[in-house]
């Protein structure tokens, strides 16, 4: 009898750390694929800003301050090489995704002046260039939350018992997670001016 | 007296907190899941019949769903929710299209699923919404608009090149879903019994002859399961191997016909268990198959 409970909590035992470094394995595998999915859509919507930019200096010359801008900062995403361990490494993590965030207001801001060109918005390529760029930052919304919630499942396993013990052993860190871009500004009340031209919708 | 403010700033609060809770995503009772009364039963039972006649030539699914509103959410925020939980389109495939109408926001959204992104880009979702299906809809003819948007849909997604749909519905039989859960040896509902009845039959047959024989059974009970030849030699060498070196451990089992028998059969029940679990999450009637979504399609407004 003895022996069969010995034989019971060697199982047990066996199973459980079985469980939890499959489970490390698991959830690591389920960021880094959504971390590609992340990648892939900023992907997408950089090589989407070239056209989107040709398309408007064809109507709005004279904006060149904010042409330039969003060329700047395409510029800079693209010298970050964006690679799957960037997850693992905070200071990268947070480069990365300040580029990108100064690329997205880069681009809102383009947008803002473009309604200021009537011909520019009637225009087909660049209605179906806004259509495109809509749905990429709609499917990076989709993608930056995904990751946050397998990064959630991750991190939530790291840090429970028994797995916490599994992830010390084999040395598994905490991954870093989205935050917000511009948490100053979203604490600030906005500011109402009347004088330039309303905010487009989206 | 303060006892009666506070109370009322709780009700406030809960009211608020009411205001504020999300629009729950409705369950797929069809392919058509009108919330709002908007269509008539002939509209709906015709609609239902062109994507079901689609969905058998073809085999991807689209659904539409119309809402009063989806604040506080934005109506993709909504969309994908919905995408997640209804899971149209075939899985591994994810030809899933979705109509999203939120009547009193004015807003309407087409979810592509990933499979489909390709022929239902964001422009085309874009046009079918901005020229079929918002004129219709600021007309008040909803019926019309919705009607014309699926025959766009159905016919940019029949120019799409996609794995034909299954001849009769496949009910997950034989499928390799629930192989890595016996492959793991460790697993205690796979080690047990292969442990009892293993012990059993080195007791009974000497051990080299009972872990021979063990490992043949348990490679029988996989080739039965998964018609898999790998899967079938893994099953084999693991079975027999661990009947083999398992000497202390089985000593307290009993030993004979009547352990073989219930050994075989605590087996058999657990296969039958996950069995009965695969089959249900295959398609069902009006449920979705499983598809995914990444937020591809277009949103508008009328």
């Amino acid at each position: 009898m003895r022996r069969l409970w010995t034989v019971l909590a060697a199982l047990a035992m066996l199973s459980l750390t079985n469980c939890g470094y499959n489970a490390i394995q698991t959830n690591d595998e389920q960021v880094k694929s959504a971390w590609s999915e992340v990648l892939n859509q900023y992907q997408r919507r950089a090589d989407l800003v070239p056209n989107l930019v040709n398309s408007v200096k064809g109507f709005a010359q004279q904006e060149k301050d904010v042409l330039l801008g969003v060329t700047n900062a395409r510029a800079k995403v693209g010298s970050i090489q964006a690679t799957p361990e960037l997850v693992n490494d905070p200071g990268a993590f947070a480069k990365f995704q300040a580029a990108q965030g100064e690329l997205s207001s880069a681009l809102s801001k383009l947008l803002v002046v473009t309604e200021n060109y009537p011909q520019l918005k009637s225009d087909a390529l660049f209605h179906d260039l806004m259509s495109q760029l809509e749905g990429t930052e709609n499917r990076i919304t989709v993608a930056r939350n995904r990751y946050i919630k397998s990064v959630q499942d991750y991190n939530v396993g790291i840090r429970t018992f028994p797995t916490n013990l599994t992830a010390m052993v084999f040395g598994y860190k905490e991954k870093a997670n989205f935050t917000v871009d511009n948490e100053k500004e979203i604490s600030t009340a906005p500011k109402v001016d009347f004088n330039p031209a309303p905010a487009p919708a989206k | 007296m303060n006892a009666a403010r506070a109370c009322l700033v709780a009700l406030l609060m809960c009211w608020a907190s009411l205001a504020l809770a999300e629009v729950a995503v409705p369950p797929l009772v069809g392919r058509v899941v009108d919330q709002t009364g908007t269509l008539s039963s002939d509209d709906i039972a015709s609609l239902n019949q062109k994507i079901r006649d689609f969905e058998a030539r073809k085999g991807s699914q689209i659904a539409v769903l119309i809402v009063p509103t989806t604040e506080p959410e934005a109506i993709e925020q909504y969309s994908i929710r919905v995408a997640e939980a209804w899971k149209i389109g075939r899985k591994k495939i994810d030809d899933g299209a979705i109509l999203l109408v939120a009547k009193n926001d004015r807003k309407l959204r087409i979810e592509v699923g990933y499979g489909l992104e390709g022929a239902l880009t964001d422009v085309t979702s874009k046009r079918i919404i901005d020229e079929i299906i918002t004129p219709k809809f600021r007309s008040g003819d909803f019926a019309g608009g919705i009607s014309d948007g699926v025959d766009r849909i159905i016919g940019v997604v029949d120019g799409e090149p996609l794995p034909a749909p299954p001849v009769r519905p496949q009910q997950g039989s034989r499928s390799g879903s629930l192989s890595l859960e016996f492959l793991n040896p460790f697993n205690p509902f796979v080690l047990i019994p292969i442990l009892i009845f293993g012990g059993a039959l080195r007791k009974l047959l000497g051990r080299l002859l009972g872990s021979a024989a063990a490992g043949g059974l348990a490679a029988l009970f996989a080739w039965y399961f998964f018609s898999s030849w790998i899967l079938t030699g893994f099953a084999g060498v693991v079975t027999s191997v661990f009947t083999m070196f398992a000497d202390s451990i089985t000593a307290p089992t009993p030993v004979g016909r009547g352990g073989r028998r219930s050994g075989g059969w605590s087996g058999g029940g657990y296969s039958g268990g996950s069995y009965s679990g695969g089959s249900s999450s295959s398609s069902s009637d009006s449920g979705g198959g499983g598809g995914s979504f990444g937020g591809g399609g277009a949103s508008g407004s009328w």
